[in-house]
């Protein structure tokens, strides 16, 4: 058994590559276990984020300083009355979340966490996950139409106009990423999600400097079309219509709402990631090219454990600034059970890069590369997910028809300009 | 059991096909037809996918994105065509889609 | 290394439980067909054809046509569908779902399509030696580059079917151009 744990590790494919099917099947259920976890930690993050943009504090009684919130929104979410509306048409209604859910989910078969570390590189890698998702937009409009009802069914067509409209742009700002992979001897481009972070570790840029300033608007362009096309702030005229009219999933109580949440949330991360392997580079850690001696690079395999000793420090510090009394007792030996968890972590992090260092073969030096890639692929997209709170905390709602304004005359004209410069200037150069 | 070849495949397409026609016959809503139709097309695509894959080329292959572009437009203006006719005559039964007989 | 792994990279793409898959998507797609042409509500229609369009996605990919695949997710299943789902949502009358649905003359149509399906079954049986039981594995970590030679042309000269690719481009937008003329309420 280790043998065989040591036989894949050694192989530098993807299990979809070596049609390894339990190595898939690991990877899957990683991949599940991780999405789960970071939309639990994005619904605790999104309640204090906005709570402290507000000036307040969010919720601080259900753990220390709220951390079992979401459990607890989960647990009240599954046992709350399961409430279909009458003339509603039941096979329909059901179905409509899990569409939603599925196609959320299926997108992460391609997401590459490393240069080996996917669960299958498709050729075709970048379609597939546009494609993918947008097939999420049948479960909405599906889901507003066996609501039965009038606001329902408003709020899930012009939610689903507005994605429609959104994905066009996206699409062409996707296209002129892919036509940057195209850059080098052999003229071909790739569409694999690891060829186009290849590409960019071969070119020795981040698409986002490459012929500044077109990679830099075709990064904007995705960045506000991929707002727009997850119905967050300032285009969430669908989920936050209920302070309006109503949205596509009013009639949704309990269980099914909360599969519609982790649907949303579990996008949100799918589109922050092709913008990471497009734009910033995937899994490279900053200035590959520049800082290349190999004192550096021990240096950036240190951090994954220096995150985790900073958040852990940040915990102990909430335990000394509670107050000392008896009331917040439990609050206090939690809140320390969890920052000694953090700090246990960060130590095993340290022991693993040190550990790493030495040889290249070695397990250690194995697990060390895929921590790092994994670690700096999942923190450019923790960036991208607490830029999504902000947003939402800071920018006031767009009217319906500001929104379609600016997707057809605005954002298409521009990323249509960006991608036949990106053409020609990529013809005058090679 | 025995391997998966192409009669497999054209089975299948025809399978599809058949099934497409017997909705363009017999339904009389409007948009059923409309889908059957997108059904009968998807039957010509897996068949020329098929046979692009016998022959070891991707003229097929290249003949089905084609084919999906041409089954693009025709929905588009197939529907278009119905939401006008809708407006008129409030109806999308194809037996009272009559104003042509005399 | 792992014996079982090594003769799955030897074999090349060599797909593992082909035969199941395959049986498992083509009942799929022609259950979802029935479905399409059976049931009542247009929109249960909608959805079973959709069901069908991923099968059929499915068996594309066992056909080793990736893009074909992608292409029909996108446009097909995304695009054409989520069109029908709309029309479906403007035009639905309650009437409608409680009238007769068939046609009057549905034996007619089904002994034509018998007629059909029963020239298909000879063809089939007669003409088995043409199609023959190699089935050549086409490269599939290049099938996107191969498609686009064929459709832009490779530097200095035309691809096989660029011409007909610009004419696409121009009967979609005619489409769209028809579209919009038919649905506007003044013109």
């Amino acid at each position: 058994m280790p043998n065989f744990i040591m036989s894949y590790l050694g192989s530098r494919v993807t299990p979809g590559e070596a049609g390894n099917q339990f190595w898939a099947l690991m990877y899957v259920l990683i991949i599940f276990a991780g999405v789960s976890v970071a939309v639990i930690a994005m619904n605790w993050i999104e309640r204090k984020a906005l709570a402290h943009f507000q000036v307040r504090l969010g919720p601080m009684r259900v753990g220390p300083h709220g951390l079992l919130q979401p459990f607890a929104d989960a647990l009240k979410l599954m046992l709350k009355e399961d409430i279909i509306p009458a003339e509603a048409d039941q096979f329909v209604f059901w179905v409509a979340p899990l569409i939603g859910l599925l196609t959320a989910f299926t997108v992460y078969t391609v997401i590459p966490f490393g240069p080996s570390q996917a669960v299958s590189d498709m050729n075709i890698g970048i379609l597939f996950m546009l494609g993918v998702s947008s097939l999420g937009v049948l479960g909405i409009v599906v889901a507003g139409w066996a609501s039965n009802s009038h606001y329902p069914l408003i709020g899930a067509l012009r939610s689903s106009a507005q994605m429609v409209s959104y994905e066009v742009a996206m699409g062409l700002a996707v296209v002129s990423a892919i036509l940057m992979t195209s850059m080098n001897e052999k003229g071909t481009g790739t569409l694999s999600m690891i060829g186009i972070v290849q590409a960019q570790q071969q070119q020795g840029v981040w698409f986002i400097f490459k012929f500044f300033p077109l990679g830099l608007l075709a990064f904007v362009i995705f960045a506000i079309a991929m707002i727009a096309e997850t119905n967050r702030a300032p285009f969430d005229l669908a989920e936050a219509e209920s302070e309006l009219t109503a949205g596509y999933h009013t009639e949704y109580s309990g269980l099914r709402w909360s599969l519609f949440m982790l649907a949303e949330y579990a996008a949100m991360i799918a589109v922050s990631s092709i913008a990471v392997t497009l734009w910033l580079g995937g899994w490279m850690r900053p200035f590959p090219n520049l800082l290349k001696a190999p004192a550096w690079e021990f240096i950036f395999s240190l951090f994954p454990g220096f995150t985790f000793f900073g958040l852990a420090a940040i915990a102990f510090l909430g335990v000394a600034r509670m107050p000392a009394h008896s009331f917040f007792k439990i609050q206090r030996i939690g809140l320390a059970v969890f920052a000694a968890l953090l700090g246990f972590f960060a130590l095993l992090l340290l022991v693993i890069a040190v550990a790493g260092r030495s040889a290249d073969t070695s397990l250690a030096a194995r697990f060390n590369e895929g921590i790092d890639y994994v670690y700096w692929f999942v923190l450019k997209v923790a960036v991208f997910m607490y830029l999504f709170i902000w947003y939402r905390a800071t920018w006031p709602r767009y009217r319906f028809d500001q929104l379609m304004k600016i997707g057809w005359k605005v954002m298409l004209p521009i990323s249509l300009g960006v991608l036949m410069v990106t053409a020609i200037v990529g013809v005058i150069v090679s | 059991m025995v391997p998966i070849t192409t009669l497999h495949y054209l089975v299948v397409a025809a399978a599809l096909f058949v099934l497409g026609v017997i909705g363009v016959l017999t339904r009389r809503n409007v948009v059923i037809v409309l889908m059957s139709i997108e059904l009968i097309l998807n039957a010509v695509n897996l068949n020329l996918v098929a046979f692009s894959r016998m022959w070891g080329n991707l003229h097929g292959q290249v003949f089905a994105v084609f084919i999906v572009v041409d089954a693009a437009a025709e929905a588009a203006a197939g529907l278009g065509i119905l939401i006008a006719f809708f407006r008129n005559k409030e109806t999308i039964n194809v037996d009272e889609i009559d104003l042509l007989k005399w | 290394m792992n014996p079982a792994m090594n003769s799955a990279l030897n074999s090349g793409m060599a797909p593992v439980a082909t035969p199941f898959f395959f049986y498992l998507l083509a009942g799929l797609a022609v259950a979802s067909g029935l479905a399409v042409i059976t049931r009542r509500n247009a929109v249960h229609s909608a959805l079973a054809l959709i069901v069908t369009l991923l099968a059929v996605t499915g068996l594309y990919l066992m056909l080793y046509a990736p893009f074909v695949a992608a292409v029909q997710i996108f446009v097909y299943a995304g695009g054409i569908m989520l069109l029908f789902l709309f029309v479906i949502m403007l035009v639905n009358i309650e009437r409608s779902s409680k009238e007769r649905q068939f046609n009057r003359m549905w034996p007619v149509g089904l002994a034509a399509a018998c007629a059909l399906l029963a020239l298909f079954v000879s063809a089939f049986a007669k003409g088995k030696a043409l199609f023959p039981d190699r089935m050549m594995s086409l490269p599939e970590s290049s099938n996107t580059q191969q498609i686009a030679t064929m459709l832009y042309g490779e530097a200095g000269k035309m691809g096989q079917y660029t011409f007909a690719f610009e004419i696409a481009s121009l009967l979609l937008l005619v489409a769209i151009l028809g579209a919009v003329i038919m649905t506007k309420k003044k013109i």
